[in-house]
């Protein structure tokens, strides 16, 4: 029955439950306390959000632990470039923008 | 395994595939919002900036409270595969309690910003931010509704395949808008305002 459903278990939404607080925290932290500066801080508060969505992609939604052949996280990585290029691109055309723009 | 049983297992696994699909166009989707928010902060045309506006202690509590629903949400299906139904209305409720919650603080701060005079007709910056913050709201809303929904339907047809893969899609759904605050927490709300 339900074979196919995968319905996570208990203790592994408990550890993600703790390690977000945890680094959700830990970047609130470093923000309010003003433990770094400028640019430094800025890679340190997305960082610690990257490695939440990830313990978040693990323990809540099973990604990497599905069975093979792992279609899930094929489609996942392929919207992970197609973010990148989105994103990336748009900031890097805007900026382009933006110094053209002042130097005329 | 029989043709049967085949057929059978391929129509909720599709189905989750499918939803999962979803999911990540959802998240593209996302990304160009937040790819417009980068680009537009600062155009505020004069008025004020993002760390003069934003509450972040309250925008903390709003990723706690929303971490809490998504906890909740998760561990209720834990108790499907034991058929524990009074487990499991006590999680999901817990669940919908705190997406209230959240929607709710959500809708003080956009009223607190509105009594300021900071609509998003004012400038890109806030445009762009409304976008973002009202986009993620419009998601919870269709969640909260749809575990109305499902919860109704999973009364009356209980344990059934068909509504334990929407079930699932749902908490699929609400983990996946988790994801999303903790960016739009990180980016808005830390990096926007330090």
């Amino acid at each position: 029955m339900h074979s196919s459903i995968e319905y996570g278990s208990f203790k592994s939404y408990v550890i993600g439950l703790i390690l977000s607080i945890a680094l959700t925290f830990a970047a609130y932290f470093l923000f309010a306390e003003r433990l770094l500066e400028g640019w430094a801080l800025d890679f340190s508060i997305g960082a610690l959000a990257i490695i939440q969505a990830v313990a978040q992609l693990i323990l809540f939604l099973s990604l990497f632990r599905e069975p093979k052949p792992r279609w899930n996280l094929i489609i996942f990585l392929f919207m992970v470039l197609v973010l990148l290029i989105v994103v990336i691109g748009t900031l890097w055309i805007m900026a382009n923008l933006r110094y053209n723009l002042a130097a005329a | 395994m029989s043709h049967g049983q085949q057929t059978h297992h391929d129509m909720s696994s599709n189905t989750l595939f499918g939803f999962w699909i979803y999911l990540m166009t959802d998240v593209v989707m996302f990304a160009t919002f937040f790819a417009t928010y980068a680009v537009l902060q600062n155009n505020t045309f004069g008025g004020p900036t993002a760390k003069e506006l934003f509450d972040v202690p309250l925008a903390l509590g709003q990723t706690l409270v929303l971490l809490f629903s998504s906890f909740c949400c998760g561990v209720a299906m834990t108790f499907a595969p034991k058929q524990q139904v009074r487990k499991m209305a006590v999680w999901f409720g817990l669940t919908f309690v705190l997406g209230a919650l959240f929607l709710t603080m959500q809708m003080h701060e956009c009223r607190r910003l509105f009594e300021m005079g900071q609509t998003w007709q004012n400038n890109a910056f806030l445009s762009s931010y409304f976008s973002l913050v009202g986009i993620h709201g419009l998601h919870i809303v269709a969640g909260l509704l749809l575990l109305i929904v499902f919860w109704i339907q999973f009364l009356r047809w209980g344990f059934t395949e068909k509504i334990l893969t929407r079930l699932t899609c749902l908490k699929m759904y609400w983990h996946f808008l988790y994801l999303i605050w903790i960016f739009t927490f990180a980016i808005v709300y830390l990096i926007g305002v330090r």
